[in-house]
């Protein structure tokens, strides 16, 4: 420590280091629970297979609707003057502290067949999500939309908006500028609200059980099989979080500093 | 070509009410403090911001007109901008910012390319044409913003304070290469500026803005040698006083100013500061005005000594330090101010 420099309390030290410790210690039980021999024919057969493959690909399907959707909302957050915008707003950040399974409620309860809106689209297009791959999507999309939203909108309000009027004076009309001008210059901000959207969509378990069900091989995610395997083959369930564990510490680094440290 | 704009607009409590013409190929110089409505002109001009009332016409085309409903959008403009900061795109390089407009309007991106390099050729920036913006100098991202605005081939040319980003010593050649690059156009040129230098350098016209309507205007040196209002006379740094002419005498308050010649009814007076001289006792002669005063304040700009003086006449002198120091000048002082009869200018 270097002369001059107050030495920080000794008591919040301690209670730092009990926090540490409290995140650390699980993951320490994780490392040493697992059977890592074993580890490989725990991940390979079929039905970790299939979960991981539903995981993968639902997730994925998530955040590209998560950025089809959440770019232009956010967009119309930041910059279109709509009234009643701070309440359309706190509607789109309500499942970011709604508990899941309630989200998976309500989506239930909009969605299923007996439900009006569920019924019509049964009726119309043949279109069933409750209970089928599409509806982890679905769950999942709901759950993880408003992280992307969250960070695109900071992502453009910080983004002065004259940078925007000068693409127009020179010629490029809404569409262009959007694509040319304010979308390169939030691109960070739309990558690190797609990968953080990604890995919420990929840890989602309480919107999807209740929406999708828990059916292996069709609607069992990766973190819906941990909880299965929990009572049955722990061995496979702690192969799996090591697994979920290993993409999480790949986010974080991938978010880098930027996202890390100044926020 | 040629441009001529009646606007009238409202941001919240503020609002512009000016009347801007400009010829093709002259400089109007928009000449006004902050918070004027300086910017708010060229938003109009440009079409980032419509008026409530008034019309802007370019080479006769209406481009915006409450009256009709007529509004053209910034992009189907022919107005070029050169935005306060620059405002260049930080993730193009110098080229593909100069490029931007050409492809926007629909050039091709190989054609686009070559007009850039061009622009920036006149410029003198083509070497730097790979560059991103984060590693031009204040000067050279000017010279960019200039080339980009012009790379349209607009009809009509807008500079939001176009030299403020830049320091002193860059400022004087950055203004010099804008006059040469300016006099090119051959579209009218719209300038909005604080600095007078700016103004008197650059432009033929100067309107001067203050709190959003027009105080003054006309040919930039008549502005500069005839102020009208103690904003105008404190740029030029010179006296400012109004009064009622009778024959030689002119009233001000309860102060007489006596003129070399005649002139009546209401008039403008200017008394450069240095023609202000200062005396421990009332001075003698006809041909002089005197007046009683008192020193309010003394500051030193350069070589010389600005005293601020109240009394029947607020007035500033420029003396020698001196002189400062021959009369012991310091506030609460009580002086004689006595100026030439020939060093009072008047005018309507």
């Amino acid at each position: 420590m270097s002369r001059g420099r107050r030495r920080p309390p000794v008591a919040a030290l301690a209670a730092a280091a009990v926090a540490v410790a409290f995140f650390a210690l699980p993951l320490v039980g994780l490392l040493q629970r697992a059977d890592w021999r074993a580890l490989p024919d725990d991940l390979t057969r079929p039905a970790a297979l299939d979960a991981m493959r539903l995981s993968l690909v639902a997730s994925l399907a998530a955040t590209a609707a998560t950025v089809v959707f959440g770019t232009p909302l956010a967009w119309v957050l930041a910059r279109v003057p709509i009234p009643g915008r701070g309440l359309v707003r706190g509607l789109v950040l309500l499942p970011m502290v709604l508990p899941p399974v309630v989200g998976g409620v309500a989506l239930l309860s909009a969605f299923s067949l007996g439900s009006p809106l569920g019924g019509w689209l049964h009726d119309t297009f043949g279109l069933q999500l409750t209970y089928r791959p599409a509806g982890v999507v679905v769950a999942e999309t709901f759950v993880a939309m408003p992280f992307y939203v969250i960070t695109v909108e900071a992502g453009l309000r910080s983004l002065d908006p004259r940078f925007e009027e000068v693409a127009a004076g020179l010629g490029a009309g809404p569409v262009t500028t959007f694509r040319r001008v304010t979308l390169p210059m939030i691109a960070p901000s739309v990558a690190a609200g797609a990968v953080l959207a990604w890995a919420r969509a990929l840890g989602e378990f309480g919107a999807t059980i209740t929406f999708a069900g828990n059916i292996v091989g069709r609607t069992q995610t990766l973190p819906l099989a941990v909880y299965q395997r929990l009572e049955s083959d722990r061995d496979a369930a702690v192969a799996l979080s090591l697994l979920l564990l290993g993409v999480s510490f790949a986010v974080l680094a991938g978010l880098g500093d930027r996202w890390l440290v100044r926020r | 070509m040629s441009l001529d704009a009646r606007i009238r607009a409202s941001r919240g409590r503020f609002t512009l009410d000016v009347e801007v013409a400009c010829d093709a190929g002259s400089v109007l110089a928009v000449l006004g403090p902050n918070g004027a409505g300086k910017t708010t002109l060229l938003r109009c001009l440009g079409g980032n911001l419509a008026i409530d009332a008034g019309h802007v016409r370019l080479d006769g085309e209406v481009l915006d007109d409450p009256a009709t409903g007529t509004f053209v959008a910034p992009e189907h403009r022919r107005v070029g901008t050169v935005p306060q900061d620059h405002l260049l795109f930080p993730h193009l390089s110098a080229l593909e910012n100069v490029a931007f407009g050409p492809r926007a309007r629909g050039v091709a991106r190989r054609d686009a390319r070559e007009r850039a390099r061009a622009r920036l050729a006149a410029v003198g920036l083509e070497d730097r044409a790979g560059d991103r913006p984060a590693r031009l100098s204040g000067g050279q991202s000017q010279r960019v913003a200039l080339a980009r605005a012009l790379a349209t081939d607009p009809a009509l040319l807008l500079l939001d304070e176009p030299l403020a980003a830049l320091d002193a010593t860059t400022r004087a050649t950055t203004r010099r290469d804008l006059r040469r690059h300016l006099g090119d156009f051959p579209g009218p040129t719209v300038l909005v500026t604080h600095d007078p230098i700016d103004a008197l350098v650059l432009a033929d016209v100067i309107a001067v803005v203050e709190d959003g309507l027009v105080t003054q205007s006309g040919p930039a040196a008549e502005v500069a040698r005839r102020p009208r209002t103690p904003y105008v006379a404190d740029l030029v740094g010179t006296n400012l006083l109004r009064g009622e002419a009778h024959g030689t005498e002119v009233a001000v308050g309860a102060a007489t100013v006596r003129l070399a010649e005649t002139a009546d009814g209401p008039v403008h007076l200017t008394i450069a500061p240095s023609a202000v001289t200062l005396h421990p006792d009332p001075p003698q002669g006809s041909a002089r005005n005197r007046w009683p005063a008192t020193v309010v304040d003394v500051e030193m700009v350069g070589e010389r000594a600005r005293v601020e003086l109240t009394g029947e006449l607020p007035l500033t002198a420029e003396v020698t330090p001196a002189a400062v120091a021959d009369l012991g000048l310091a506030p609460g002082l009580a002086v004689w101010a006595s100026v030439k009869a020939t060093e009072v200018a008047a005018y309507p």
